[in-house]
């Protein structure tokens, strides 16, 4: 298990590129900046599964995003937010 | 489809299920039966995780929430590390990450899977029709505040609302708060007041209702 790249609490941006390949990174997240809610395991990434190994292995995180910032207008408070799963390879700090 | 002299096609759809007729159906069919025939897994182990499929319902998730209720250390086990913690009560998620988000005074939670209809269904059963439908998916990440009031959730502005997007590898469920005017009642009687909805979000307050 290699160490997580990222910590709790830090500042990252989701990237914004769409593969021609099945990811789990839905349109709505990508380019948005979030703080890392938690570091989860390793999990295969999905682009890659589809050679059938079920490899490489990627470290996830939970990312919080304040709705504010993925919506306008949204209709709610300061206080909502979205939590996401992350894979690693798709996130860069943006402190 | 086919009749073989040569080997016995192993059905491991139910007997009673009509004939699968459409393309998909057919090609799902073949698939199985392909997958069994190479040995990368038996007929047995496709049933047993049917069954087991079968077997899981809100009822187990009543069982989980009840005992963090009643124990603050198994609560805290619960949302550390939630597979390892219903494993203390028989149940299993593997291979995913499960994820317990407790509701407060000051928080409520709502899952949903935006990609597709991801649901810890090995634990908690069949997800609700609502749940996969285009609509939920969309919009109770884009507006859910009216998404929850049209559950009949009306949440205050002083509770903030968290949406959890189910998009990879973790499985998530709400442990919903403890109704007031529950003080001494067994975790039986507790379990027995959760529903799916609550463990999903788009319920927040338990209806009381005793068993006796």
């Amino acid at each position: 298990m290699s160490e997580p790249r990222f910590t709790k609490g830090q500042r990252v941006r989701i990237a914004d590129r769409t593969p021609p390949v099945h990811h789990r990174v839905p349109s709505y997240v990508k380019g948005q900046v979030g703080l890392v809610e938690r570091v989860c395991g390793m999990h295969p990434e999905p682009e890659k599964c589809i050679r059938g190994d079920g490899k490489p292995f990627q470290r996830i995180y939970r990312v919080r995003i304040p709705q504010n910032d993925l919506w306008a207008p949204y209709e709610g408070t300061n206080g909502d937010k979205l939590e996401i799963e992350i894979f690693e390879h798709w996130l860069e700090s943006a402190e | 489809m086919t009749d073989h002299d040569d080997h016995n096609h192993t059905r491991t759809f139910q007997p009673d299920h009509p004939e699968p007729t459409s393309d998909a159906a057919l090609v799902g069919l073949a698939l199985r039966e392909l997958l069994i025939e190479g040995g990368y897994y038996t007929a047995e182990e496709e049933l047993a995780v049917i069954a087991k499929m079968q077997g899981a319902s809100p009822d187990n998730g009543g069982t989980i929430v009840a005992r963090a209720w009643t124990d603050s250390d198994y609560k805290q086990r619960l949302l550390n590390n939630g597979a390892e913690s219903i494993r203390e009560l028989g149940f299993e998620l593997e291979p995913y990450e499960f994820t317990v988000m407790e509701n407060t005074d000051r928080v409520h939670n709502v899952i949903v899977c935006t990609l597709c209809s991801c649901y810890p269904r090995a634990l908690l059963g069949m997800s609700p029709a609502w749940y996969k439908s285009k609509s939920y998916r969309s919009r109770v990440v884009r507006e859910p505040r009216a998404v929850l009031a049209e559950f009949g959730v009306n949440v205050e502005d002083d509770v903030d609302v968290r949406v959890h997007d189910s998009t990879a590898e973790l499985r998530y469920m709400v442990l919903p708060q403890r109704p007031d005017g529950t003080d001494g009642w067994s975790e039986e009687d507790l379990a027995a007041l959760i529903t799916r909805d609550s463990l999903i979000g788009t319920q927040r307050d338990l209806e009381l209702k005793r068993s006796d």
